[in-house]
């Protein structure tokens, strides 16, 4: 019966990956223009696909692709994407690649789960045939997601950015280190931000995947008084990390050389990183977008700009040493943090980085399955997408609506995903409360 | 160095363009200011900083405003001599006033009080459609009036033996031609000047001057012209009409196009020059965009006859200086080779709107930015008079100016383009907003991460509920505290109301002791 259910499942997934790679390339192909490249959700200044053709001619022409505050992506994207013709086929190519490794590092995570479970001896108390297929199910919210589907058709570079990332995760789950290493260097290259998931990397090579905490195991064992050493997780190991260490170098200086070779006449290394790393840093372009930061930096008095900087960007940096002393057993879940924290308060966010967490938050669907305000924040995603194209038609094509509207939109999109994240940690801490319960006999409080 | 202030536009279809008053004097709306530098190039700016305070100051506009980066331009080859001392500003909403012809008329050294100035009535200047004030001073030794009939209107009007005039071409007073049937002249000219042959079209221009000087208190110089039969003529064109647009709609990206018609003049001279059917009608564009007006340089598009057509095939050349945000405007120069029976030519270019910072806005924002003209120029075409003069010593430098060979320009109108604005009135709001949020975002995480459960405490509390004695438990308390636990209420109530009094009083005395010794301390 079982495997019979298991056939019918992984039936329907190719059904569904299928049907969304079918719809993408009915939008692509739509013969109505859909606008939705000049959308500013989807695209903003550093993914925006008709700026990396403007920086295409430029360098076409001899000059620097930064010689007009065009451009800030990376020369390297240049060279791969500039000279096709048919980009919205490497994003549809991006996102089932993508698709694929998010299901392959779900299987992962669940046979870890699993495995973790048996070791503590809990697989009569939770009910693990109704479990269900987080790897699967994280897969097909990625693919299937509205976000995902219009950043792809509208000629974004942030599926690219998004394989980067879920390359890196996946190598380090499956322990494939130069993997990993290259999908860390390609993704902090392209975004400066995903440069904060080292840390769950490391957490990831040393411990390997999610687990509950390692106090549990040690509970667990002096319960039953069988120290069964080769069941209890193992100590944190520094061999794959310097590993990794040594790869990323390694990929790092071939990047660094690659584009130093690119932009020889044009100014080398420095004004790569002054017109990308100190672009996203900076915030120099005050083009509206999903986020927060556009309106603040057009209205902050010129006094407090730099103050301001520093504390958004501090905002980023400061929450990685709570979160990784805290969550520092289950790394995945600390990347998925990271991934959802950088895309709410970085400079240029866009529906596409949207897409990358909610589509990691599928790995999660059984630790979080009490999760509160899980119908809250779905409608408010919904309302939020369905509001804010229409807000920003008030204010600049009709010119009957203000700034104000589509900032309210964009502060309402902040607090949802705020609201995601708080109670995200809160239910992935209950749930091992909820484990350290059932294992040390506890009655399980109705508030925990 | 050329300076000028100028308010209207030079209506090219109605006034012509091929002449050297149109080419070289019809300037474009506003202050333009072109200067050439010798010093070497790093002290270009600093010098340039410094000629337009200098100008500002003498002139009493506000030409300063031309010093920062982003508001002037370096051109490469539409200004003679083509190299990168040449530093090009334009200010096109400067409104000129009668503030700004006084200090013009103060470099003269009777001011208006006497000479050519006299003539300069206020209201009746600035009455009209187009007054052009330009810095280009080259002293003459004596003031004279001249009367320049157009070669348009020279060929309509019937001149008596307008053969002989073309052989006897030495300037020399002739009865021939200042006597018409159509016009009369109240005064009669001083010398006539005839033009040399022009290769560009059939007629000659004619100038008459009349010397001041001749003239005094008694018997002032009063000229003026009666037409005797309607006349209408048609002034020499450029050999394309050129002007510009905006297309798009909405605040968030448009485009500019610049459209070439051919002119009557294009039609009657073109047929008669193209011999072999390979000639080629060279036309330079120069356009400077401001940097909030992010032009997209890929999507630059030629219409030619209303077809697009491939960009390599009509641009000969293109130099193109992207604008960087904040810090230089948009530079284009195209070099464009149209066939020369051309009937419309059209360049496109694609933008998109920037947004500002709320202190970058003029005082009335929604009017809108202007974008400046942009220069059409002819090199094929040399628009200048030739007039022989017998007198060399004597040349004068309005003569000499006409004979300058410069080529035909034209320039186009000057766009508005509205940007979005932010809410003015927002800064606090947004910022305390943003900040709240913000402060939601970080307290409402940290506390998750930290929180300890309920059973834990009471745990402990159990445990330490099995001591004795009072003062492990208040121990215990303190470290409890200490730890940002949560005090749970204990399971003995009697004993902690007493605890809680003792509590209080010892507090109050702590507080008193403190309050008593500070006092003590700072009297």
């Amino acid at each position: 019966m079982e495997k019979v259910k298991k056939k019918i499942g992984s039936f329907s997934f190719w059904n569904w990956v299928t049907a969304s790679i079918i719809f993408r390339l009915i939008l692509i192909y739509f013969p109505k223009n859909l606008n939705l490249s000049s959308r500013p959700e989807v695209s903003t200044p550093l993914t925006s696909f008709r700026r990396l053709a403007e920086g295409y001619w430029l360098k076409q022409s001899f000059m620097s692709p930064y010689a007009g505050s065009m451009y800030h992506g990376s020369p390297l994207l240049l060279s791969l994407l500039g000279p096709l013709t048919i980009n919205s086929l490497v994003s549809v190519i991006a996102d089932v690649v993508s698709a694929m490794l998010i299901r392959a590092t779900g299987q992962n995570l669940r046979l870890a789960y699993l495995r973790s479970l048996e070791s503590l001896d809990l697989v009569k108390q939770i009910e693990v045939s109704e479990f269900l297929f987080s790897g699967d199910i994280a897969a097909l919210i990625y693919l299937c997601n509205p976000f995902t589907i219009v950043a792809c058709v509208g000629l974004s570079t942030s599926p690219i950015e998004n394989m980067a990332v879920i390359l890196c995760l996946y190598g380090a789950c499956s322990r494939l280190i130069p993997l990993a290493a290259f999908g860390w260097v390609i993704a902090t290259h392209l975004s400066l931000y995903p440069a904060i998931l080292i840390i769950p990397v490391i957490f990831l090579l040393g411990c390997g995947p999610d687990s509950p905490p390692r106090k549990l195991f040690l509970q667990r064992h002096q319960q039953k008084e069988v120290l069964n050493q080769s069941k209890l997780p193992p100590r944190f190991s520094w061999g794959p990390v310097i590993h990794f260490a040594f790869w990323a170098f390694l990929w790092s200086v071939y990047v660094l050389v690659l584009c130093g070779i690119s932009l020889k006449q044009f100014g080398g290394l420095w004004e790569m990183f002054k017109s990308t790393y100190g672009f996203i840093l900076t915030v120099e372009d005050l083009s509206p977008n999903i986020g927060v930061l556009w309106y603040f930096f057009a209205e902050v008095f010129e006094f407090f700009r730099n103050f301001f900087l520093i504390v958004f960007h501090v905002n980023i940096l400061f929450m990685i040493l709570p979160l990784a002393i805290r969550l520092r057993h289950r790394p995945c879940y600390l990347a998925f943090v990271y991934v959802a924290i950088c895309s709410m308060l970085k400079s240029y966010p866009s529906v596409g980085d949207s897409a990358l967490y909610l589509g990691l938050l599928g790995w999660f669907v059984n630790e979080l399955a009490d999760m509160q305000f899980s119908l809250f924040l779905f409608c408010g995603y919904v309302g939020v997408s369905l509001l804010s194209p229409v807000m920003h038609n008030l204010w600049i094509w009709r010119g009957t609506g203000n700034a104000n509207f589509y900032f309210a939109t964009a502060m309402v999109y902040a607090c949802l995903q705020i609201v995601l994240v708080v109670e995200g940690v809160s239910a992935m801490l209950n749930h091992d409360r909820k484990l350290r319960n059932l294992i040390t006999g506890k009655p399980q409080d109705a508030k925990s | 160095m050329e300076l000028s202030f100028t308010q209207g536009r030079w209506n090219y279809e109605s006034w012509g363009g091929f002449d050297p008053i149109s080419s070289s004097n019809a300037k474009p709306p506003g202050v333009e200011l072109w200067a050439v530098f010798d010093v070497p190039q790093h002290h270009i700016d600093a010098s340039w900083k410094n000629l337009t305070h200098t100008l500002s100051g003498l002139f009493c506009a506000s030409i300063n405003f031309l010093e920062s980066t982003a508001t002037y331009s370096t051109p490469e080859w539409s200004f003679p001599p083509a190299s990168g001392n040449v530093r090009y500003g334009t200010l096109p909403c400067e409104a000129v006033c009668t503030e700004n012809l006084t200090p013009w008329l103060k470099l003269l050294p009777c001011r208006d009080k006497a000479g050519i100035a006299l003539l300069l009535d206020r209201p009746s200047l600035y009455r009209g459609f187009y007054h052009s004030q330009r810095g280009r001073c080259v002293l003459a030794k004596s003031s004279s009036v001249y009367l320049l009939l157009d070669r348009g209107l020279v060929a309509e009007l019937k001149f008596p033996n307008k053969e002989n005039g073309k052989s006897a071409a030495n300037g020399l007073t002739s009865e021939n031609f200042w006597s018409n049937p159509s016009f009369e002249l109240s005064v009669n000219p001083d010398r006539i000047f005839l033009e040399e042959s022009s290769s560009h079209s059939k007629s000659l221009s004619i100038l008459y001057m009349f010397q001041v000087e001749k003239y005094s208190e008694s018997e002032p110089f009063d000229i003026g012209l009666m037409w005797k039969v309607p006349v209408a003529w048609l002034c020499q064109q450029t050999p394309l009409h050129a002007s510009r647009f905006l297309m798009g709609s909405g605040n968030e990206r448009g485009a500019i196009a610049i459209s070439l018609k051919s002119t009557q003049f294009t039609e009657g001279f073109m047929s008669a020059n193209s011999k072999d059917g390979s000639c080629e009608l060279r036309v330079d564009v120069f356009q400077v965009v401001p940097w909030y007006v992010k032009v997209y340089f890929h999507s630059l598009r030629v219409f030619v006859d209303q077809q697009p057509r491939a960009v390599s095939d009509f641009i000969e050349k293109i130099h193109v200086s992207p604008s960087k945000d904040k810090m230089s405007p948009g530079v284009m120069e195209v070099v464009l080779k149209l066939p020369c029976r051309v009937n419309t030519a059209a360049l496109t270019i694609e933008f998109d709107k920037g947004f500002l910072r709320i202190d970058e806005y003029p005082p009335d924002a929604n009017q809108g930015f202007d974008i400046p003209s942009a220069i059409i120029s002819f090199p094929n075409f040399h628009a200048s008079m030739v007039f022989l003069e017998d007198d060399s010593l004597n040349r004068s430098p309005l003569l000499s100016k006409f004979q300058e060979k410069c080529p035909v320009m034209s320039y186009t109108e000057v766009l508005l383009v509205p940007l979005t604005t932010p809410d003015f009135s927002m800064p606090y709001n947004v910022i305390t907003i943003k900040c709240t949020v913000f402060a939601l975002y970080f307290g409402s995480l940290l506390n998750v991460l930290q929180r300890r459960v309920a059973e834990e405490e009471r745990f402990l509390k159990a445990k330490a509920a099995k001591k004795t004695g009072r003062l492990p438990l208040l121990l215990s308390k303190l470290s409890a505290k200490l730890r940002g636990r949560r005090r749970e209420p204990l399971h003995s109530p009697p004993s902690s109301s007493s605890f809680i009094n003792s509590k209080l009083v010892l507090k109050v005395i702590l507080v008193a002791g403190l309050a008593v010794g500070w006092q003590y301390f700072f009297s």
